[in-house]
């Protein structure tokens, strides 16, 4: 008898949320709200239950990674991609957060769009957007990871348009659309490379075969180097990261339950995941593994910047967000990949409350994004405003809080790396100390001194239970999400690098005594660092601020290095150029155009010629039929009529 | 017996002068007789054949000749009734609105 139920029918975790997007987004545009959201979260909240049972069974079946082939999708000569599903560690850590934080994040969303049009549509997109997620992490192969990461693209681009007919709103969708498929390319480009060198895109059987192979030297570009550089150029598109961060505070068109869903918690983390899952890949190509270290700290610190002047709410945490992930790519590329993910789980936590809690913010001020026109709110939103204070030291690494114990596993892992590691070091702890500021740059605005904004017409309220209680279950997991690694400080287990081990190596878990006192002395400088942050920024915006003239610097930094500027002048105007006078006016126009109505204009001309046959006369109709009737005659008889025509001449 | 050549000669006679009159007069119903006389030229080489070759083929065709023939004719009558009825005239010449 099965015991493992759910396992062997793992499709059915992904499949709920499809089902509830389909209804909803089929029959639900003339239900009212309450059937609406009754059908998504009972879809998320069962596939969230099934995700528990399916994590009961894995670990009753002692942690054996279990994989299951359903059925074959694609099968061409000895190249096959099935629609394989597997759970293991990294699988168990990445389902619970999509389904956990997602069926949170439904709830909240119930209270928050409730007086929106396109309700039914805003949750048949979310529900969509759970099931390409659970497809994302649990396929066991790279060509329906694939399917998912696609899958979620589109979902975002849906929804960051969602208020459609606010041309910023589809400007935005339109603009993380075309980003990301020039990540995507790359991640094509590396899946057919592995294909061409492993025969195979299957998890298992191409890391099997990659697994024994020599690893690649530093500096040396082998083909393994490739394939992790373009899977990576992938990553960035997906995951924000330089050069490619651009479309993500843009997405903040979006609704904010979308921003803390796919921009923050899970959509965004699907590089660091590929990455993650790859890494036996990556481990072999050091010179690939120190561009994503690379890349990922140079990110952590640029995003930080910009986020120190932003003024939308929303801006400073989508800043903060790709700068975090940043923190993510940097553990993956010094190896810490359990570090990587340990801090993916729980920015999960703390990003998605942070969103949740501006939403609620933006709520309370009745659609008002920028931070100078608030302030003086703590007293009057209290659950939000200890919920996102909660949010606020988790992020900056204060001790016992979640980011704390992942940043530091992260940072520590940078310290120890072979390549530059002081100074990925240096500029990760710059990078946190920046966070630690703006974050709390962002509570002081938002919450002390005095209020900027007209009392008579902004009725500050405290949102309803359906989204304050998602919020404090957050901050529950906020403070307690690292704690997983807390015997790990006075020299127990990491439990967390431990349950990933079996997938990810065991690389950074080979502490000594040494190591584990440099490991503490590390913690201790980060937190002081996060200190520092909080005091600069309780210096500079304690008092009663105004917003200042921008001048220097920090203008600089408020136009984001005018990146999007550089952008626009080096790719989007000469396409555009070359779009509308080659393109259109040359090729649209002249070939294409020209074809078609020449076609027209040859039928008709000979139509013209061929018409005066047509004279109305019947007998001159008659003739015509006669002559064809001689010609038909002529050629049905002409073996026939040949030798006695032409015969009697010879 | 009459020689099956006699039969098919008298039908090649009388159709050319079906086509002729079809071509070359303007009454429209001339034309008409001179379709049926066409098609009665072509019964005729059918039931000749049919004699010649000893089967029955030939005679099942003209029956059905003839009764797409009442049809036409049935048909044909009831347009040149109407044609005479609108424009007074039975000269083809008149009806030629059928062009460009």
């Amino acid at each position: 008898m099965s015991t493992t139920p759910i396992l062997e029918y793992l499709w059915i975790i992904p499949l709920l949320p499809l089902l509830g997007s389909a209804i909803n987004g089929l029959l639900g545009w003339k239900w009212p709200n309450k059937l609406v959201h009754s059908v998504a979260l009972g879809a998320t909240g069962l596939s969230f239950a099934c995700a528990l049972e399916a994590v009961r069974e894995f670990f009753a079946n002692g942690q054996q990674p279990f994989r299951k082939e359903f059925f074959d999708w694609i099968v061409a000569g000895n190249f096959r991609a099935g629609f394989d599903l597997q759970l293991d560690q990294l699988t168990v850590v990445m389902l619970l957060v999509v389904t956990g934080v997602g069926f949170l994040i439904h709830i909240y969303s119930t209270g928050y769009m409730a007086h929106e049009e396109g309700y039914f549509r805003f949750f048949s997109y979310l529900n969509l957007f759970m099931f390409f997620m659970l497809i994302l992490v649990l396929a066991a192969n790279y060509v329906l990871l694939f399917v998912g990461w696609e899958g979620v693209g589109l979902c975002s681009y849906l929804l960051i348009g969602f208020y459609f007919l606010r041309k910023s709103a589809s400007n935005a969708g339109n603009k993380a659309f075309i980003v990301n498929r020039i990540g995507d390319f790359g991640f094509m480009l590396g899946m057919f490379l592995l294909f061409r060198t492993f025969h195979t895109l299957d998890f298992n059987a191409l890391f099997a075969q990659a697994g024994p192979l020599p690893s690649e030297a530093m500096g040396q570009f082998g083909t393994l180097t490739i394939a992790c550089i373009l899977l990576f150029v992938g990553a960035t598109g997906k995951s924000a990261q330089l050069p490619l961060y651009v479309w993500l505070p843009d997405a903040m068109e979006g609704p904010t339950p979308v921003s803390a869903l796919i921009h923050a918690a899970t959509m965004v983390t699907a590089g660091v995941y590929m990455v993650a899952r790859s890494h036996v890949l990556f481990m072999h190509a050091p010179t690939a593994m120190y561009i994503v270290a690379i890349v990922g700290c140079a990110t952590a610190f640029f995003a930080a910047t910009i986020g120190l002047v932003q003024s939308d709410i929303k801006k400073v945490l989508a800043y903060s967000t790709v700068s975090q992930l940043g923190y993510m790519f940097l553990g993956c590329g010094v190896g810490a990949f359990s570090a990587g993910i340990f801090h993916l789980m729980t920015h999960a936590f703390f990003k998605a409350l942070l969103f949740l809690a501006a939403g609620s913010v933006i709520h309370a001020m009745g659609g008002e994004q920028d931070m100078w026109k608030m302030g003086g709110l703590a007293s009057k939103i209290k659950v939000t405003f200890w919920c996102m204070l909660f949010a606020t030291i988790a992020i900056a690494g204060f001790f016992p809080f979640a980011a704390f114990f992942s940043k530091d596993a992260i940072l520590f892992a940078a310290f120890n790396a072979e390549q530059s590691g002081k100074v990925l070091y240096a500029v990760g702890l710059l990078a946190a100390i920046l966070t630690s500021f703006y974050m709390f740059r962002l509570i002081w605005l938002t919450f002390f001194g005095k209020s900027r904004f007209d009392e008579h017409h902004v009725h500050v309220h405290e949102s309803p239970l359906n989204m304050t209680i998602p919020l404090m279950i957050l901050a529950f997991l906020s403070l307690t999400g690292g704690w997983f690694a807390l015997p790990a400080l006075w020299g127990g287990k990491n439990y967390f690098a431990d349950f990933l081990s079996p997938i990810l190596g065991s690389g950074e878990a080979a502490a000594g005594e040494a190591a584990h006192s440099l490991e503490i002395n590390l913690s201790i400088v980060a937190v002081v660092a996060a200190l520092a942050g909080l005091i600069v920024a309780w210096r500079m915006y304690r008092k009663d601020v105004k917003q200042g003239p921008s001048t220097g610097l920090h203008k600089l930094l408020y136009n984001k290095y005018y990146v999007d500027e550089l952008y626009n002048a080096a790719v989007v105007s000469p396409l555009m150029w070359l779009s509308r006078n080659v393109l259109w006016k040359l090729v649209d126009v002249g070939v294409i155009d020209g074809t078609v109505n020449g076609i027209a204009h040859g039928t008709s001309a000979v139509g013209d010629t061929v018409r005066q046959t047509q004279s109305g006369n019947t007998r001159s109709y008659a003739v015509w039929v006669l002559v064809g009737a001689l010609v038909v005659f002529v050629i049905i008889f002409w073996p026939v009529l040949k030798p006695t025509l032409f015969g009697a001449v010879r | 017996m009459v020689p099956t050549n006699y039969y098919l000669m008298l039908s090649a006679v009388l159709f050319g002068l079906g086509i002729v009159a079809f071509v070359f007069k303007r009454d429209i119903i001339t034309i008409f007789m001179a379709i049926e006389l066409m098609l009665n030229a072509v019964n005729l080489a059918f039931v000749a054949f049919s004699q010649a070759l000893g089967k029955p083929d030939g005679e099942v065709f003209v029956l059905f000749v003839i009764i797409v023939a009442a049809a036409e004719a049935a048909v044909g009558l009831g347009i040149i009734i109407l044609t005479a009825r609108n424009r007074r005239s039975l000269n083809v010449e008149n009806v030629n609105l059928l062009k460009l």
